[in-house]
């Protein structure tokens, strides 16, 4: 159980730089979520934390311990790969025991402890099977106990859900996170897939492009993401991007498609006209008998709701999500309630927040 | 895979013939010869053989020159497969390294497969000729008496490393290609549970090349039987006394120089069976073997 620091991380591969100074800070049994698109730099920033990558500069510290120039073995870490890694030529107990056996602890408490996590992931059964003789949901539960039994400090996680299927993920998503709060090791866990990091994560630090974008509660990033990219990447269907510019000193926004809208929680700072991208969650457009056209083009029934794509009078495009079956007819009105607009700087990318 | 079927017999038979052919022609009629002749005794002027059953057999079998040739025999094939699979694996495990010039680096490894025997065996005699080799000459000035022609110790030595040398990189190309084929995670996974590499190799590494590393020992062992004929011919002549002679060596000492043709044959069949024994053992082996 310990803290993890990673402070002012980047790495570079000749001249193609992967992280751009990264800090994060986790706190003792806190469970960190690195979400982003695939080359965002998630996995390398893991990689470092695990010693298998070196960082170009920067230092990576366990409980207080600077182990930046450390080997992966001094670290004290664990770590269950996307492909699993389990040694093919051992039987499950012997994956499980070859930490603890490099260790140098007792055969009896080697024993103890194999049989106590084996039982923790419910695979006793499985401890005298090779890893070619197991399902891939079992092959993951191995590499779990294959982490758990050395008791580290940090628990590292790349992409481990990846490799099953839909069913089984969401089982063992639940599995995992149950386990980490039980155990209360201190984890980061690697994803692409923005359901998992919602989930899973206590907090999650959204990369992109070899920063980190937005590290924030799941609820935080999803209410009040920092920037148009946090903003399309968390949620789905993504969320709508309308063009506009800052009016009325600050207190509203004239949209290209139109209307104009005040803000409802206060004025926003910036010159007169200053270009702005609104954003507004799909779920969050209501229909309305006497607003603004949208001509559909794609309508999805979802069974409990329903997705509709359509153009504003100024070719943007915009999704909606409604309650219920799709409605009758090639065209529905909307109106952009001002509670639900989040405000972003279109030069910038950042969230604009009101003055306070 | 694809199947394929035809509809008459011919083409099928006019695909395989080649084959057929090279199989018959170099194989079963040789082979199906030095049978027959090993059962056979010729009279000195080779104008009558008799029929003499398995006596041939019996009389090379309990031969103490045979038995030398045979002794000798296994020190040289075991030496040959343990230091060719030894050295293949360790320049194999430097190559498998991410460096940079690490293609040059492996296809100058690869070269001395290219090389003739004999012209392998001309390469080390000009190191280690006692009087004009390089290194047999630096031998001597340091006052080590280095004569492999006068010292059976010596020239044993000499044709191992020359016979190794050659096989070297075709055990380099398996090696490396196994240890490739493990997954990099699995040595990053052994790395975080704490091994060093040392430790990586011998438990991770090391057992998951066993079908390599099994596969290389029956191919090296039949090279060190059959294929270095040319080496030792070169290198010694199977000499000083009959310390290099080995099995294949001594037919053709047998047939060639004393034209014994009878005991020559029985002597090549006995290494026929050998062979046939190793590939059989490879075989059951493979098949049963877990592939990882």
């Amino acid at each position: 159980m310990a803290t993890l620091d990673v402070s002012a991380v980047s790495k570079s591969f000749g001249t193609n730089k992967i992280l751009h100074g990264v800090d994060l800070t986790v706190a003792d049994g806190e469970m960190i979520v690195i979400v982003g698109a695939s080359g965002c730099g998630k996995s390398t920033l893991l990689r470092i934390v695990a010693g298998l990558e070196t960082a170009t500069t920067g230092t990576i510290r366990i409980a207080g311990r600077d182990v930046t120039g450390l080997e992966p073995a001094d670290r004290d870490i664990a770590m269950v790969f996307q492909n699993y890694a389990l040694y093919p030529h051992m039987t499950v107990a012997q994956n499980m025991a070859y930490g603890l056996k490099i260790r140098g602890l007792p055969k009896p408490e080697i024993a103890t402890r194999v049989a106590e996590a084996a039982t923790l992931l419910g695979i006793q059964a499985l401890l005298d099977r090779r890893p070619r003789q197991l399902s891939g949901g079992q092959r993951q539960r191995v590499a779990m106990g294959r982490a758990i039994v050395r008791e580290p400090k940090l628990f590292l996680f790349d992409e481990p859900l990846s490799n099953l299927d839909a069913k089984l993920r969401v089982q063992m998503r639940a599995e995992i996170r149950r386990l980490q709060r039980r155990l209360g090791v201190t984890s980061l866990f690697v994803t692409h897939d923005q359901t998992e990091a919602m989930t899973l994560g206590d907090r999650l630090v959204v990369m992109h492009a070899g920063h980190a974008a937005q590290v924030a509660t799941p609820m935080e990033v999803w209410a009040r993401p920092a920037d148009t990219y946090v903003a399309g990447f968390i949620g789905s269907p993504a969320m709508n991007f309308l063009e506009g510019s800052l009016t009325e000193g600050g207190r509203a926004v004239a949209l290209k498609a139109g209307p104009l809208l005040r803000f409802a929680d206060g004025p926003r700072p910036g010159a007169e006209g200053l270009p702005l991208i609104i954003g507004i969650r799909p779920e969050h457009v209501e229909a309305t008998e006497a607003g603004l056209a949208l001509p559909l083009d794609l309508v999805e029934p979802l069974g409990s709701e329903t997705v509709l794509h359509g153009r504003l009078p100024d070719g943007e495009a915009l999704t909606v999500k409604l309650a219920g079956p799709a409605p009758v007819g090639g065209a529905i009105q909307v109106s952009l309630p001002a509670a639900a607009l989040h405000v972003f700087d279109a030069a910038s990318g950042k969230r604009l927040d009101p003055v306070a | 895979m694809k199947k394929t079927l035809f509809k008459g017999t011919a083409l099928p038979w006019l695909l395989l013939a080649p084959q057929l052919a090279v199989t018959c022609i170099f194989f079963l009629w040789p082979a199906g010869a030095a049978i027959w002749q090993s059962v056979l005794q010729e009279d000195p002027w080779g104008t009558r053989s008799e029929f003499v059953g398995l006596r041939n057999f019996a009389e090379v079998l309990v031969e103490p020159e045979w038995r030398g040739a045979a002794l000798n025999t296994l020190v040289f094939s075991t030496s040959v497969a343990v230091l060719a699979m030894g050295s293949a694996l360790f320049l194999a495990v430097q190559a498998d390294k991410a460096i940079r010039g690490g293609n040059a680096y492996k296809t100058l490894l690869i070269w001395p497969y290219a090389v003739a025997p004999a012209v392998a065996a001309v390469l080390w005699l000009f190191l280690f000729h006692p009087s004009i080799g390089l290194i047999g000459q630096a031998l001597n000035q340091a006052g080590i008496a280095w004569d492999y022609k006068l010292n059976g110790g010596q020239a044993m030595t000499l044709v191992i490393i020359a016979a190794a040398w050659k096989q070297v990189s075709y055990n380099f190309i398996f090696f490396l290609a196994g240890l490739q084929s493990i997954p990099k995670s699995v040595l990053e996974a052994a790395a975080i549970d704490g091994a060093r590499p040392v430790r990586r190799f011998w438990t991770i590494i090391f057992p998951l090349l066993s079908p390599t590393s099994f596969f290389l020992l029956v191919v090296n062992l039949v090279y060190a039987f059959f294929d270095t004929f040319g080496v030792i011919h070169a290198l010694t002549g199977g000499g000083p006394g009959k310390a290099t002679e080995t099995l294949i060596y001594k037919v053709y000492v047998e047939g060639v120089q004393n034209v014994n043709l009878g005991s020559s044959a029985a002597q090549s069949v006995i290494l026929m069976v050998i062979v046939i024994a190793l590939t059989a053992v490879q075989f059951r082996f493979i098949e049963r073997k877990v592939h990882y």
